[in-house]
């Protein structure tokens, strides 16, 4: 347990102070917002469309999160020095798991107000659709924590990351999609069907951690 | 849409076992094509099998 | 493979016993569908390859979860063989899938159809396990990521299918539901056979490939008894090399 919170603030920490990922991702989030109002030729987004832009944009987000995830560790030897420690290897997958997620629920903080203040006319459905985005980032966590180990292990990292992670994420992308869209439905949020896709994220969210846990060792080895 | 029309559905009934029949086809092509080199690799390695048991009897 | 699975001969043989029958059975015994007509048939040659592609995967990760406890690399090339097979099945099953919509809904493909939209995502998936394999140069590490990968991959394969299914069953008509939801009796027994040739004709083509690897093994190891020093012709780079002291 304390092994997961010492390298859990450990990335925290280095994050904080070197503000690499994060401002990187936040600009990226806003710029993307931009291109979308120019390429949709919208100022104003409802229902399925809002959710499209928005839950693109943080995935794209999130990919680069989870590409610069372990690059600390593979740049330092970091792997190394977790393999050699007398700990679980696991509890750099719980570690890498949080940090994600809490990098990912920062993000989120800034991109929801900044597209609700672009797109949105009535931002009513915001609160609801916080509590979906953290499924969202506790999916994309879980999955990417596992895939960017791999990637970080091989040779055309930046580009095996995203390709075997991006058919992954799409049943957790419908579900998000699928509960969101009635969120931000132009009447105002409507809850019609988002408990099933809540619950399906909920499944995927715990299927993937389950996952990562029980398979997190073999990819660690040298 | 209404059912096709018997001779142009068939055309798309053909199509589809063509498919299916096509690619187990260039399967079979594929194994043959690694096949053959294994038969080239075979006989390479029987020559020299052949040249090192000449060298052992003479020497 | 298993002590009492019986030979490939006999399998290539029931395959095409099986696969005969079944054909002959499409075209003369299976009555025509009440709504789609004789382009129904290709349902018959569409849903038994996606089955056994979908089966082949999941059967993968039974083999990669025995090759992450045992470590013996024969598991994972078991694995890799019924990946394999599963993608070119999946490649079948998206050919036949994509002229059924043409013929029954007139575009070459239906985002309305679920199961055809799951396994596309499926298929796309396991398209990703060869560059993964051929990213990872050294062959232990790659065997292992290659199991994590057909793990994940085979738990995520279920989990897609209800994602799919929910998301369109709310709001378009299935395109390829046949007439009344259920089948008549005849087109019943006409699929099964047919399923069953399909899972023949997977499970030898997989006897087939597994046969071509040991082979392409023991050659290798043949070179290396013979201390020649070029590398095999036949060595393949990305899948895995059969160990050499295998002999099933």
């Amino acid at each position: 347990m304390s092994a997961i919170r010492v390298i859990l603030v450990k990335d925290l920490r280095i994050e904080l102070r070197t503000l690499q990922s994060l401002p990187a991702m936040g600009l990226f989030c806003v710029t993307t917002f931009v291109i979308f109002r120019f390429g949709l030729d919208r100022t104003s987004l409802e229902g399925s469309l809002a959710a499209g832009v928005l839950l693109v944009t943080v995935l794209f987000a999130a990919l680069l999160a989870i590409n610069r995830l372990f690059v600390a560790e593979r740049d330092e030897g970091g792997f190394d020095a977790i393999r050699l420690a007398p700990i679980d290897g696991t509890a750099l997958f719980f570690a890498k798991v949080l940090a994600l997620f809490f990098y990912l629920a920062i993000l989120e903080v800034i991109a929801l107000p900044v597209f609700a203040g672009f797109f949105l006319d009535d931002a009513s459905g915001l609160l609801p659709l916080a509590g979906i985005m953290l499924l969202l980032d506790m999916g994309l966590a879980a999955t990417g924590a596992v895939i960017s180990t791999m990637g970080a292990n091989s040779r055309a990292r930046d580009l095996l990351t995203p390709l075997v992670l991006l058919p992954l994420l799409i049943p957790l992308m419908i579900a998000a999609a699928g509960a969101t869209e009635p969120l931000l439905a132009a009447g105002g949020p409507s809850y019609d069907g988002v408990g099933t896709w809540v619950l399906t994220m909920a499944l995927y969210d715990l299927l993937f951690v389950l996952v990562g846990y029980a398979t997190y060792e073999f990819v660690l080895e040298d | 849409m209404p059912a096709l029309p018997i001779d142009e559905a068939g055309k798309y009934v053909a199509g589809a076992y063509v498919v299916f029949l096509v690619l187990i086809l260039i399967y079979v092509a594929i194994m043959a094509a690694k096949l053959e080199r294994m038969r080239s690799d075979l006989t390479e390695l029987a020559d020299i099998a052949e040249t090192s048991k000449e060298a052992r009897t003479d020497g | 493979m298993s002590i009492n699975m019986p030979s490939l001969r006999v399998m290539a043989f029931a395959t095409v016993a099986v696969l005969g029958l079944a054909f002959a059975l499409v075209f003369f015994y299976a009555p025509n569908d009440a709504d789609q007509g004789f382009i129904q048939k290709i349902f018959y040659v569409h849903v038994p390859i996606a089955i056994c592609a979908l089966i082949g995967f999941i059967v993968a990760a039974f083999h990669s979860i025995r090759h992450l406890r045992t470590g013996d690399p024969i598991h994972d090339v078991r694995s890799y063989v019924s990946i394999h097979m599963g993608v070119i099945f999946g490649t079948a099953a998206l050919l036949t899938g994509s002229i059924w919509a043409r013929a029954a809904w007139g575009k070459w493909w239906v985002w309305e159809e679920p199961t055809l939209v799951s396994f596309l995502i499926v298929f796309l998936l396991y398209a990703t396990y060869y560059p993964l394999r051929y990213s990872i140069e050294d062959r232990e590490r790659q065997a292992r990521y290659a199991s994590v990968f057909a793990i994940t991959a085979g738990a995520f394969v279920p989990l897609n299918f209800i994602a799919v299914r929910l998301a369109e069953s709310l709001v378009h008509p299935r395109v390829f539901a046949t007439a009344d939801g259920g089948l008549p009796p005849e087109m019943m027994l006409t699929f099964f056979v047919s399923l069953a040739g399909m899972a023949l004709l997977f499970v030898t083509l997989v006897r087939f490939e597994l046969a071509a690897k040991m082979t392409s093994a023991q050659i290798s190891r043949l070179r290396r008894a013979l201390d020649s020093e070029a590398p095999a012709a036949s060595a393949s780079r990305i899948a895995p090399a059969v160990p050499a002291d295998q002999t099933a």
